[in-house]
């Protein structure tokens, strides 16, 4: 030590030290404006855009699903309805384990695997952050009180009521009405932008029937809500909204009644019947058996329930009306007799002799008639009561294909009927064309032979048998099936105007003979009724049989049993519907076929204290006043 | 006496002499405790609006300012010789602290910070060293000659790195270098020798990568990755500091509002009434209240410079412009950790951030001041 330390040099000291003092104050400075710089970096520069970035925390544009419209019967029956439905959801952000969450709720709720499987794969989609994803769907009062109690045990998870689709008639509509369900991404891709932010807030999406063909008029339009939300995605206010469109209820031409009539009449068999009213071509009753429940399917069908419907070998979610293509058998006669008078080919008074076959002159082969020993001399008029098939082979091979191509096309055969209903078939109406285009074959005469009377080629809806019927029944004037009351659906079909307008009333009269002749075929059909009834009735092979083979039904397994047809229109003088029933395996069209059809005529035609009592069509003439 | 030590002298004397008012007498700064007081009121207003104008929070808050301001009172009033004194007594005593809590501590939120005191409650030995460093190296250097020759250097250096050590061991990182740093400031004030500043600088930025990979918890290294980018997990990491400056920018320059701040209000903004509050008051009072705020920091840090120049023993100086100088780190790390340009550390805004002892020690810190001040006329040397 050089020197004492005592003797510090103070003046030294306070001088560094005020220099350090003074670098001190300066470095303040410095990093001072630093933090003051980097404010107006953010708060001035940057403003906008921390601006947007704050809205668009807590403003968030949700789409208000518009209330679907309600489905009706004509006289108001509602037949599709929304309904609040209690689901549980979990926000995945507040759930902290979700596996301990989910065992715990199974223990209050009844969870099965498709449940858990659906939940993990809405979770994994892409979804915004903080949104709630849906578990399980329709819960009962007693679970919705069991998780209401535990709510403070289980976060993240609440219970939302959100309006669903419900059929109150269930099964009864199935096939006419179809059903909605989730809507999914493949939906969506079909859809133009418009479209899409349209669908932007709603969950359901109609499939089939009437509820994918109104789609758009049932939907709606949708609504905006601008909200504020916390940072937990709860909604604290509403800064602006747009109520949604709700969609446009629609009123069916169904009638509850028929259609109930007509659903009990088939049974537990298979079948399809379609009623339609031929004043208006507003569609009565549209049924096809068996059929499945609809509301099953709006908040996601089971596994096991829909593997139930799609292994059933009674194929229930088959529409049979719509779709189900079948030989018509004799119920084709009265349209070939109609062709034949027009063309000048038969009268009604021309006869032949029926040995119980018919034989073209350069074959051997026998066109064998139901009747084995044959039904000697025959009209037409007896023809179409007895259900003679060597008549109409006779009548058929002289009028040659391409004429009953294009008068059986004007009844609606061989294309859709233009009903509003998507996917439907149009069947078949054979011609030489055709068969060269599909079958790469040519056309023999044997195949017009076997047209005539239903069989070969010619395959026909239950839909198309009510409209050719209804066609028939308005003498030639068209009728395009319709199930929205008020709509007019129009096809390339021409009003079928004959040379001789009276062989309209004289066909209904022949086959008024069908239900009250001594022979007619569908006798059984027409006891104790208040009305005339004109119907053909057929039966279509399913399995054809050999040339010299006798057939014995009871032989044959139930399945291949020939299906039942029968088309009928009532009052006969002044029809007021049109009905075509077929039964699958039903074997005899008369006795199968006609007591179902004259069910649902009476269900139409009758009112409640049994008396004929024909209501008005929709249409408004002027003398009909209003509905009864 | 030389003219400028003359000028130097006078305001004090005059003050005291012509005036001899209240608070000068209860041993008070009026400037210094009227910016200190405007900045807890301050404090108070934004802590009621990001707290969701729980009266609760705000009156929980006014305790401990009465507890701090308080202790502030009682420290004023003891003078600087004692603080000489007793400086290594309390030093060692603190380290002991230290060591205990690191063997017996209660452990929070993954740190080990906490002693447990029957009676007393829990509290934070680290707060004790936040006076204790400064106060212990400035007793260092008050016995020798400044400039510090290099062997000073070395033992300042043990003096303020073994309580950082210990406290960087709890975890707790940010604590740890703002202590050592109210060391390094007494080392720099003292007249650290400038090449020896430099050949530090160029130390710690060479050492800066090998702590991040070698010496940082994974919890530190999240932070530092974050704040280099914190886009990189919005929703996880990056979300404290992407809303709170998307809360200051969206202030703007006039702010939403008292009260009207949506991203602190909506629960956007975490941490929002503790270390995160300079968010809610740059987005409700903006550019303007920031400014007003940094102003009044600004106005404390200055008389807190004055009072060290001021100060007429090397110890007092010593002390003086370390605590007014680890004050300004606080504002500084905290203020630059909320708008984005520091990485996220644990560091309260001094007297704004709602929380725990740190408002005792930091008003009892200006107490110290205050003491500095207030008993200068009765030293002499």
């Amino acid at each position: 030590m050089r020197r004492p330390l005592k003797l510090k040099d103070h003046h030294h000291e306070q001088r560094i030290f005020s220099l350090r003092l003074f670098v001190g104050a300066l470095l303040v400075v410095v990093l001072t404006l630093v933090l003051f710089s980097r404010m107006i970096w953010l708060q001035v520069i940057e403003h906008n855009r921390y601006t947007t970035m704050s809205d668009n925390n807590r403003v968030q544009t949700q789409a208000v699903a518009p209330p679907r419209g309600l489905v009706t019967d004509r006289d108001g029956v509602i037949l599709a309805e929304n309904r609040p439905d209690f689901s549980l959801e979990v926000v995945i952000e507040q759930a902290g384990d979700l596996n301990a969450l989910l065992k715990q709720l199974g223990k209050l709720v009844t969870l099965d695997d498709d449940d858990l499987e659906r939940f993990e794969k809405r979770r994994h989609s892409p979804r915004r952050p903080w949104e709630p994803v849906p578990l399980r769907g329709r819960l009962t009062q007693e679970e919705i009180a069991r998780i209401a109690v535990n709510q403070f045990r289980l976060p993240g998870v609440r219970i939302a009521a959100d309006p669903i689709r419900h059929y109150p008639h269930g099964i009864l509509f199935s096939h006419v009405l179809g059903y909605v369900n989730r809507i999914n991404a493949q939906d969506l891709d079909n859809m133009s932008l418009d479209e899409q932010s349209n669908y932007a807030g709603t969950h359901f999406y109609g499939r089939n029937g009437i509820e994918r063909f109104y789609e758009d008029r049932l939907h709606g339009k949708v609504g905006y809500r601008q909200v504020e939300t916390n940072a937990r995605g709860r909604i604290l206010r509403v800064l602006d909204e747009q109520a949604p469109v709700p969609g446009k209820d629609l009123r069916l031409t169904l009638s509850m009644k028929v259609q109930k009539a007509a659903y009990d009449a088939l049974g537990d068999r298979r079948g399809a019947v379609v009623a339609i009213d031929p004043r208006d071509s507003s569609v009565l009753a549209f049924v096809s058996r068996p059929g499945f429940d609809p509301n099953l399917f709006v908040t996601g069908i089971s596994q096991k329930d829909y593997s139930a419907y799609r292994d059933d070998r009674d194929k229930p979610l088959f529409n049979r009306a719509l779709q189900g293509r079948y030989p018509p058998g004799s119920t084709i006669k009265p349209f070939m007799g109609i062709a034949g008078l027009d063309a000048g080919v038969t009268t009604w008074d021309r006869t032949i002799f029926d040995p119980g076959y018919y034989q073209l002159e350069d074959n051997p082969h026998r066109y064998r008639d139901w009747k084995r020993w044959g039904h000697g001399r025959v009209d037409l008029h007896k023809a179409i009561e007895q259900s003679c098939d060597t008549y109409f082979y006779d009548l058929g091979f002289h009028l040659g294909i391409e004429r009953i191509h294009k008068y059986l096309s004007e009844f609606s055969f061989g294309q859709p009927t233009g009903i509003d209903l998507d996917a439907e078939s149009g069947g078949i109406l054979p011609s030489k064309e055709w068969k060269r285009k599909v079958r790469r074959r040519p056309w023999f005469h044997g195949d017009t032979v076997n047209a005539s009377i239903g069989q070969g080629f010619v395959l026909v809806t239950p839909l198309q048998m009510a409209t050719a019927t209804a066609i028939l029944a308005s003498h030639g004037k068209q009728v395009t099936p319709t199930l929205a009351a008020g709509e007019v659906h129009h096809t390339n079909r021409h009003d079928l105007v004959l040379k001789d307008p009276g062989n309209w009333d004289k066909m209904a009269a022949a086959m008024t003979q069908v239900t009250e002749g001594l022979h007619g075929t569908a006798r059984a059909m027409a006891r104790g009724a208040k009305y005339p009834i004109a119907a053909k009735s057929g039966t279509a092979q399913v399995f054809s049989v050999g040339q010299d083979e006798t057939y014995n039904e009871k032989e044959l397994a139930e399945r291949l049993l020939d299906h039942a047809l029968l088309i009928a229109f009532a009052p006969a003088d002044h029809p007021a519907i049109a009905v075509g029933v077929l039964v699958e395996n039903g074997r005899h069209g008369g006795s199968t076929a006609g007591p179902v059809a004259r069910k649902v005529m009476d269900a139409w035609l009758l009112n409640d204290k049994g008396e004929l009592d024909v209501p008005p069509s929709l249409l408004p003439p002027a003398k009909h006043a209003e509905t009864p | 006496m030389s003219q400028r030590e003359f000028l130097r002298q006078m305001p004090g004397q005059a003050g005291s002499t012509l005036s001899p008012g209240l608070a000068t007498r209860l041993h008070l700064d009026a400037p210094l405790l009227a910016a200190l007081l405007l900045l807890m009121l301050g404090g108070l207003t934004v802590l009621y609006s990001a707290g969701g104008e729980s009266l609760d929070l705000v009156f929980r808050q006014s305790l401990r300012f009465g507890a701090g301001l308080f202790a502030m009172f009682l420290l004023a009033q003891i003078p600087p010789r004692s603080y000489r004194f007793w400086a290594p007594f309390v030093y060692s005593a603190g380290l002991i602290l230290l060591m205990l809590v690191l063997v017996m501590g209660v452990q929070a939120k993954g740190a080990q910070r906490w002693l447990h005191i029957p009676g007393l409650g829990r509290f934070q030995p680290a707060e004790i060293m936040k006076l204790g460093v400064p106060a212990m190296v400035a007793w260092y250097f008050s016995e020798r000659t400044l400039p510090p020759r290099l062997l000073d250097v070395v033992a300042a250096l043990v003096l303020l790195g073994l309580p950082a050590m210990l406290i960087g061991l709890q975890p707790d990182l940010g604590t740890a270098i703002l202590i050592a740093a109210s060391g390094l400031v007494v080392l720099f004030m003292a007249g650290l020798s400038w090449r020896l500043i430099a050949i530090a600088v160029i130390l710690v930025v060479t050492a800066a990568p090998l702590m991040y990979y070698f010496v940082l918890h994974d919890y530190q290294r999240n932070r530092v990755d974050t704040f280099l980018n914190p886009e990189a997990d919005p929703r996880g990491a990056g979300w404290n500091i992407i809303q709170s400056k998307t809360a200051i920018g969206s202030g703007g320059i006039q702010g939403k509002g008292w009260l009207d701040g949506t991203q602190s209000r909506l629960d956007f903004l975490p941490e929002s009434s503790t270390d995160f509050i300079l968010a809610v008051l740059g987005e409700e009072f903006g550019l303007v209240g920031i400014s007003l705020l940094l102003v009044m920091y600004l106005v404390v840090v200055g008389r807190g410079f004055f009072i060290s120049w001021q100060a007429q023993e090397t110890f007092a100086r010593l002390l003086a412009a370390s605590l007014t100088m680890t004050f300004f780190i606080y504002v500084f790390v905290n203020i630059g950790m909320v708008s984005g340009i520091l990485p996220v550390v644990g560091v309260p805004l001094p007297l704004i951030s709602y929380g725990g002892t740190s408002i005792v020690t930091l008003l009892a810190s200006f107490g110290m001041l205050m003491s500095v001040h207030t008993h200068r006329r009765l030293m002499s040397y």
